[in-house]
């Protein structure tokens, strides 16, 4: 079995007295991907806060290939490779979409810091971002204000925002979030296609069943903060504890 | 595309005309506000960068416009009105701006905007506080006076005739108030293409991030702290520049000319009438706002001897109520260009 290349130890958040997520110890490894489900409320976008870096926890550590994120800014974590999409649409209104891509692939590329050669002449920067955006469908919309786009298309400019990082950890939080059916599998396949990459690590918040089915390699349940089942899908699934935890929260699994 | 055309056109005649204005207008007065103008031009365009780009509110710019302005003064006051000198009070003036801009920064770049914001005006208080009770130093509240260098000298031929009196070309002496001028206007033309060329690269698409979604802007690998210390300094050594070359140009520097919280009010209301976040707005804004503020009350007096013979109209236009007209102005302004002149140009009313 290939190194982990994420790992999370013990770790624990507590915000006053509620603890959201409690001792959560977890291996990912390159090539696999990872379905995170869980009731609302288990503490599944909190679990990924801690990961990319939106918040410290109280104990416990965050490794990436042995480098140690716990206390780094979100900021350090991304350019070691950590990636996140986020759950609610959390782009550059008033930036065009190709403005968007073109701010990820220039902190990948380390170029942020240029501050007298106009975007223009930085032809490579702008190529890069527009292959993401033919990636994603967007291309034709690259002019356009972020906040013009309709919701699909924001969805897809978030998945393409997270691509154009490229990180080795991609992190996932509802993807298909509100998606109209006919929009959920363009970015179901761009998913898809980062996972047959074989060298990426996919972590994935989902509700919805069908995705799971379609793209988990494992599947591991949070229940009020703790990591209460871990593996293969259909044995996940099928267990008596994840059905019961679901049964006590009106059947979400159905 | 064409509607940001629409506003560059604008800024760049506002910039051709500061050009020829020597020869356009030769007044005293006249070539007095235009080097003011020039001078807020990149004032205010370096007060964008914080409040338009980033995002950043800071009532400490006239502060930074004073280091520069001070360190002049006090380097030809106590020194003497060569170049070596101007160039020392320039470079301790913009050096004293960076470090008090990077201990702000970097203290207080990461609380809450409100707090930020009152930190600066804090700043901005005791840096005026400072000016006038350290009047061995800064002249107190009566300011300082001082010679430019020698080669800005009103009797300084730049270029002779025949006979050997100072040239004349277009009616125009060729003497060291010209050369005073072009220095002004050079300086800042440079400054604030500078301040262009920084807003169309990578960081400047950095610093709209920052201002549009600042947590996003983290996850995707930005410090932004680092950014908004690095803008700030940028502002802040820009300011102290503009400050340094209108010291120059004025001879005279004081708190009413450089530290007063009027000035931090007057780039304000220009960066907001100009258009936050346009950088040619700034030249728009500043231009307005200072032709207003010197030509208004005479207008009004024209106003006010025209309309002699109506009831209450003369009384309405007396030229003592030159700020409540301003007042008025700036509110229709506001009004119908939401966005200021150049963002509702490039914007549209809408947005």
């Amino acid at each position: 079995m290939t190194h982990p290349s994420l790992s999370t130890r013990d770790l624990t958040i507590r915000f006053g007295g509620h603890t959201a997520v409690n001792a959560v110890t977890c291996d990912f490894r390159p090539g696999e991907l990872t379905v995170i489900v869980g009731p609302n409320g288990a503490g599944k976008t909190t679990y990924f806060n801690m990961i990319s870096g939106q918040l410290t926890p109280s104990t416990g550590t965050v490794e990436k290939d042995g480098i140690d994120l716990t206390r780094m800014p979100a900021s350090q974590r991304a350019r070691h490779g950590v990636g996140r999409a986020f759950q609610l649409t959390n782009l550059f209104p008033k930036l065009s979409v190709l403005e968007n891509i073109r701010l990820a692939v220039q902190a990948q590329a380390g170029e942020g810091r240029r501050f007298f050669t106009p975007v223009a002449k930085l032809t490579e920067l702008t190529a890069r971002a527009e292959r993401y955006l033919e990636a994603t469908k967007l291309a034709d919309k690259a002019e356009l204000p972020a906040a013009a786009l309709p919701h699909g298309d924001q969805r897809k400019l978030e998945v393409a925002l997270l691509m154009a990082m490229e990180p080795d950890i991609y992190m996932f939080d509802e993807p298909t979030a509100g998606m109209s059916l006919d929009h959920a599998p363009d970015v179901l396949d761009l998913i898809a296609e980062i996972k047959h990459d074989h060298t990426k690590t996919v972590l994935l918040v989902e509700h919805k069943m069908d995705v799971v089915r379609q793209l988990a390699d494992r599947i591991i349940v949070l229940h009020n903060g703790e990591l209460i089942a871990d593996g293969d899908p259909g044995e996940v699934m099928s267990s008596q504890v994840v059905k019961d935890v679901y049964l006590g929260n009106a059947g979400e699994l159905a | 595309m064409n509607r940001t055309f629409a506003v560059k056109a604008i800024a760049l005649t506002i910039w051709g005309l500061l050009l020829f204005s020597p020869f356009l207008f030769q007044e005293v007065r006249q070539v007095e506000v235009a080097a003011r103008i020039a001078v807020f031009i990149v004032l205010v365009a370096s007060y964008d960068l914080l409040i338009g780009y980033t995002g950043i509110v800071s009532f400490a710019h006239t502060m930074f416009f004073g280091f520069g302005a001070y360190g002049v003064a006090i380097a030809m006051k106590q020194g003497d009105n060569t170049w070596g000198f101007w160039i020392l009070g320039t470079l301790a003036g913009v050096l004293v701006a960076a470090v008090v801009a990077v201990l702000i920064g970097l203290l207080s770049l990461r609380v809450k905007a409100i707090f930020f914001a009152m930190i600066t005006l804090a700043a901005a208080s005791v840096a005026l506080v400072l000016a006038s009770q350290l009047s061995g130093l800064t002249g107190g509240e009566d300011g300082i006076t001082y010679r430019s260098p020698d080669v800005f000298k009103s009797a300084n031929k730049l270029l002779t005739d025949e006979e050997g009196k100072v040239l004349r070309i277009a009616g125009v002496r060729m003497n060291g108030k010209i050369a005073a001028y072009y220095f002004v206007f050079f300086t800042c033309a440079l400054m604030f293409w500078m301040m262009l060329r920084i807003v169309g690269s990578p960081l400047g698409t950095v610093l709209k991030a920052i201002r549009e979604n600042e947590a996003r802007t983290e996850g995707i690998g930005y410090r932004v702290v680092a950014y908004r210390t690095a803008v700030f300094v940028i502002a802040a050594t820009t300011a102290a520049l503009a400050g340094a070359v209108y010291a120059t140009w004025l001879k005279y520097t004081g708190p009413d000319t450089t530290l007063s919280f009027a000035i931090m009010i007057d780039i304000l209301l220009m960066v907001v009438i100009g258009g936050m976040g346009t950088m040619w707005g700034a030249a728009i804004g500043a231009t307005l706002m200072v032709l207003a503020q010197y030509y208004l009350r005479d207008l009004m007096e024209v106003a006010a001897a025209a309309t002699e013979a109506i009831p209450l109209l003369p009384v309405l236009l007396s030229p003592d109520r030159w700020l409540l007209w301003l007042g008025i102005i700036f509110i229709l302004l506001v009004y119908f260009f939401p966005a200021g002149i150049a963002g509702t140009i490039i914007r549209g009313r809408k947005s």
